[in-house]
């Protein structure tokens, strides 16, 4: 902006000030969290290379393993599907008493978004950690976890559909003499069932993707197979299953992505 | 109008009409077998994964009960003070680590959205840098944090390469899409008045997308927070080695104050992150 | 036969939008409400059916009083009232089919509701009417496709499906162009000849409500101000209505009104005349 005609600039001063003050806080706060880790330029220096050796030592990929990854990938998918399925029955609810204009009062309202909040702040894995103690290792603690992550995600977005909702239309219904079932089959629910439909289908596409790390605190999945022979140093097999993991992913997210445009 | 020539039954496609007296719902899917196909696979599916999670009643019920004794146990938190100053040191470990990995991942997504934006770049680069975005995106941040340890040992070195490595696949992606939907118009301008490519950039690309860059940027920065704040199970950083630690001593009551913590961290940094997205925008 | 006795509604907020109107309207009528707005048009119509519940007076329908009756006996009390809406108010993600369907709610059972199930002779009805209003082959389509005039005859089809004993058309065609609100009016003037039913319009153009009404009702400040066949609907009568001007015996207002510039007009401007209004009483909430 130097060297433009006098009295011109792209922002006037407050805002210029604003611009310039937040670019330095954050230069700030970079700086001085860099001090704070302590981390030695020497080993960011050689992370490249290690990582490089890391790579190599995973080369070529031993895709003889892969058929004993069949059932472990398939039952990673299996946590995904009954963990949302499981999510949208606890999350309809929820949803309810989190939108603004379907929630009896504000204390259901507030119960409703602490819902939301502590399911979405909690990581799968945390959620795996607790529920392994409850169920103790296995499938089920990890369905469990991905199911009660899911709730705040789903509510989140169901409630912001419901308080979309048109009530012309629900009244257009009820004035031909609808009974409150029918209201809902009639009036409410085709408004909503293309959302619910989508961001189930998206959420569950994002489940199958957290499902692939449950392993790692022993609820199932992909996860034991890949942790295992990550302990075990079997660096070609890890490569393997990354890849198969790879596919898996992309296949569910063409899945899902073909179903949502398919809805409205 | 249409009243004017009412279809009385008598009419000569009276025939039609018979036949067309019955309807059913349209369906969503070719025809009404594919329905019927996709909600039995769809229940099957269903069916076969409940069944082979062996999840029963008898196992939740039983469940319920741990359940009430690990809640009784994190009750209350923990709060001993030298506790509560390894949390806080946890605390700003995780917050730094999520800025310095923000930083250097966005820096890395540069060049690959400028890459992954079809307007912008050639095929074999779009293909690549789609690649890239592919497998950052595939692979959970979990797994990739692991794989660092290993390679970098544990401490933060490896969670900032875990949350920046995902961040790539985050950010280029949404980020070439706003570098997609720009309008060129403005760049052939400035490339009408002779500007080498690099000044196109500047002048033509960039002013359009700066607002979107600020708010991208720092939306995916408070998802670094998150991710920021469990990396550490496997040992890579932040408020997750002291989860994974006291979680393995059975020491539920400092894991309460943890969990706490956590929410407590990732409430604000999206409170943070809400209020400067409004301000850009 | 629909009768209202001192009918009068007074919301929460303390504003009074109706007040001790009462009517008899029966036969094939078609009865045009007019007013400025907030004269309480449209709290008339919801009154009947008690989509808005009046809070004083009575509602008769073929002797039935309405006012008072439980959930059930509402319920089926506006299975016999087919209503019209400004904004269509029909489930945009349904097809047309389903929509006029949705008329016959009242007399299927819920699990029928579900599967969208209804009888053979409901499904031929639907058919006839979508030929009426001139939607012959557009059943599958879905109603966010359609235009406003197309929503609008599947409005009146639904009222019409329900087989009522009266029609209320609250605004039918204030989201419609001209040439559609005629069409529309024209339909509504038809089905209350053919199927032998009153039909009761609120209107806001006054040129269509002459044009297509047999009968005038007029409202200002939520009180029946004019009740009269259209013939007999004046520039005075327009100026009680839209301007609260007293009757033509008042002296005081009688030497303005050629000036207002309605006389000899077939179509006064109604929102144009509004400063005009000073030497009427003008309700507070206009």
């Amino acid at each position: 902006m130097t060297g433009a005609p006098p009295d011109w600039s792209r922002f006037d001063a407050r805002e210029r000030l604003f611009r310039v003050g937040s670019v330095v806080i954050a230069a700030a706060v970079v700086v001085g969290s860099w001090e704070w880790l302590d981390m030695s330029l020497r080993y960011v220096g050689s992370a490249p290379l290690q990582v490089g050796d890391l790579l190599g030592r995973m080369y070529p990929p031993d895709w003889a393993y892969l058929p004993n990854a069949v059932g472990p990938l398939a039952e990673t998918i299996q946590i995904a599907v009954v963990g949302t399925i499981g999510a949208v029955l606890m999350a309809t609810p929820v949803a309810y008493i989190s939108a603004e204009n379907t929630t009896p009062n504000k204390a259901t309202y507030a119960l409703g978004k602490l819902i939301v909040t502590v399911s979405r702040s909690v990581h799968t894995i945390v959620w795996a950690l607790l529920f392994v103690v409850m169920f103790g290792p296995g499938a089920l603690a990890g369905t469990v976890a991905t199911a009660v992550r899911s709730i705040g995600f789903l509510a989140k977005l169901l409630g912001e559909e419901i308080e979309e909702i048109d009530f012309g239309q629900v009244e257009g219904v009820r004035a031909t003499g609808a009974s409150p079932f029918k209201l809902l089959v009639y009036g409410i629910v085709p408004q909503i069932k293309p959302a619910l439909v989508g961001i189930s289908v998206y959420r569950w596409d994002i489940n199958v993707r957290a499902a692939t790390i449950l392993g790692f605190v022993g609820a199932g999945g992909i996860g034991v197979q890949l942790f295992q022979a990550i302990d075990s140093f079997a660096w070609r097999t890890v490569s393997a299953l990354l890849v198969a993991i790879l596919a898996v992913v992309l296949v569910s997210e063409g899945i899902s992505a073909y179903a949502r445009k398919k809805v409205r | 109008m249409a009243t004017e020539s009412p279809a009385s039954p008598d009419s000569p496609d009276s025939l039609d009409a018979a036949e067309r007296r019955t309807w059913r719902r349209p369906t969503a899917f070719r025809n009404r077998y594919t329905k019927w196909a996709v909600y039995g696979a769809v229940l099957a599916l269903v069916v076969w994964s409940v069944a082979s999670l062996w999840i029963t009643p008898g196992r939740f019920i039983s469940g319920l009960g741990y359940g009430y004794e690990l809640i009784d146990s994190m009750l209350p938190p923990e709060t001993g003070s030298e506790n509560i100053a390894r949390l806080v040191d946890r605390m700003i470990e995780t917050i730094a680590m999520a800025m310095i990995a923000t930083v250097a991942g966005i820096a890395i997504s540069l060049p690959v959205a400028l890459g992954a934006a079809g307007n912008l770049s050639p095929r074999p680069t779009y293909y690549l840098s789609r690649g890239i975005i592919s497998v950052s995106r595939a692979i959970d941040g979990l797994i990739v944090a692991i794989v660092a340890v290993i390679a970098l040992g544990f401490g933060p070195l490896a969670g900032i390469f875990a949350i920046s490595f995902k961040t790539i696949g985050f950010f280029s992606k949404l980020f070439a899409e706003d570098l997609e939907d720009i309008d060129m118009g403005g760049v052939e301008a400035i490339e009408a008045t002779g500007a080498s490519r690099f000044q196109r950039l500047v002048y033509g690309v960039v002013p359009q997308v700066v607002p979107r860059f600020a708010g991208l940027a720092v939306y995916r920065w408070d998802i670094n927070i998150r991710s920021s704040t469990i990396v550490g199970i496997v040992g890579a950083g932040g408020l997750g080695v002291l989860l994974q630690r006291s979680y393995s001593r059975y020491e539920y009551d400092y894991v309460a104050s943890i969990l706490i913590a956590i929410i407590a961290v990732v409430l604000v940094a999206e409170i943070v992150s809400a209020v400067v997205r409004r301000r850009v925008q | 036969m629909l009768e209202t006795e001192n009918l009068g509604k007074t919301y929460p907020t303390g504003d009074e939008a109706l007040r001790d109107v009462s009517v008899t309207i029966g036969g094939r009528e078609v009865v045009a409400m007019i007013g400025p707005s907030g004269a309480g048009k449209s709290t008339f119509v919801r009154c009947i059916n008690r989509l808005v519940e009046p809070t004083t007076g009575s509602v008769r329908l073929d002797g039935r009083e309405l006012t008072g009756l439980g959930e059930d006996g509402l319920r089926n009390a506006r299975r016999d009232i087919g209503m019209v809406f400004q904004e269509y108010n029909l489930v945009e993600r349904l097809t047309v089919m389903e929509n006029v369907l949705s008329g016959r709610l009242g007399y299927v059972s819920n699990w029928a509701a579900l599967r969208r199930n209804f009888p053979p002779e409901d499904i031929e009805r639907a058919y006839e009417l979508l030929d009426l209003v001139g939607l012959g082959d557009m059943e599958n389509k879905r109603v966010d496709e359609l235009s406003g005039g197309q929503r609008q005859r599947v409005g009146i089809a639904r009222a019409v499906v329900q087989e009522p004993k009266i029609v209320l058309a609250d605004e039918p065609t204030s989201s419609l162009d001209p040439e559609t609100s005629r069409d529309v009016m024209e339909l509504l003037t038809d089905i209350a000849a053919e199927r032998d039913v009153p039909v009761v319009i609120n209107i806001h153009e006054v040129d269509l409500a002459e044009q297509y009404a047999d009968r005038i009702l007029g409202l200002h400040g939520g009180e029946l101000v004019f009740d009269g066949p259209a013939a007999d609907l004046t520039d005075e009568s327009k100026g009680v209505i839209y301007r609260g001007e007293e009757p033509p015996e008042s002296p005081a207002a009688d030497p303005d009104r050629p000036s207002n510039g309605t006389a000899g007009e077939g179509t006064p401007e109604i929102t144009g005349n509004r400063s005009n209004a000073g030497n009427g009483r003008l309700p507070a909430e206009d």
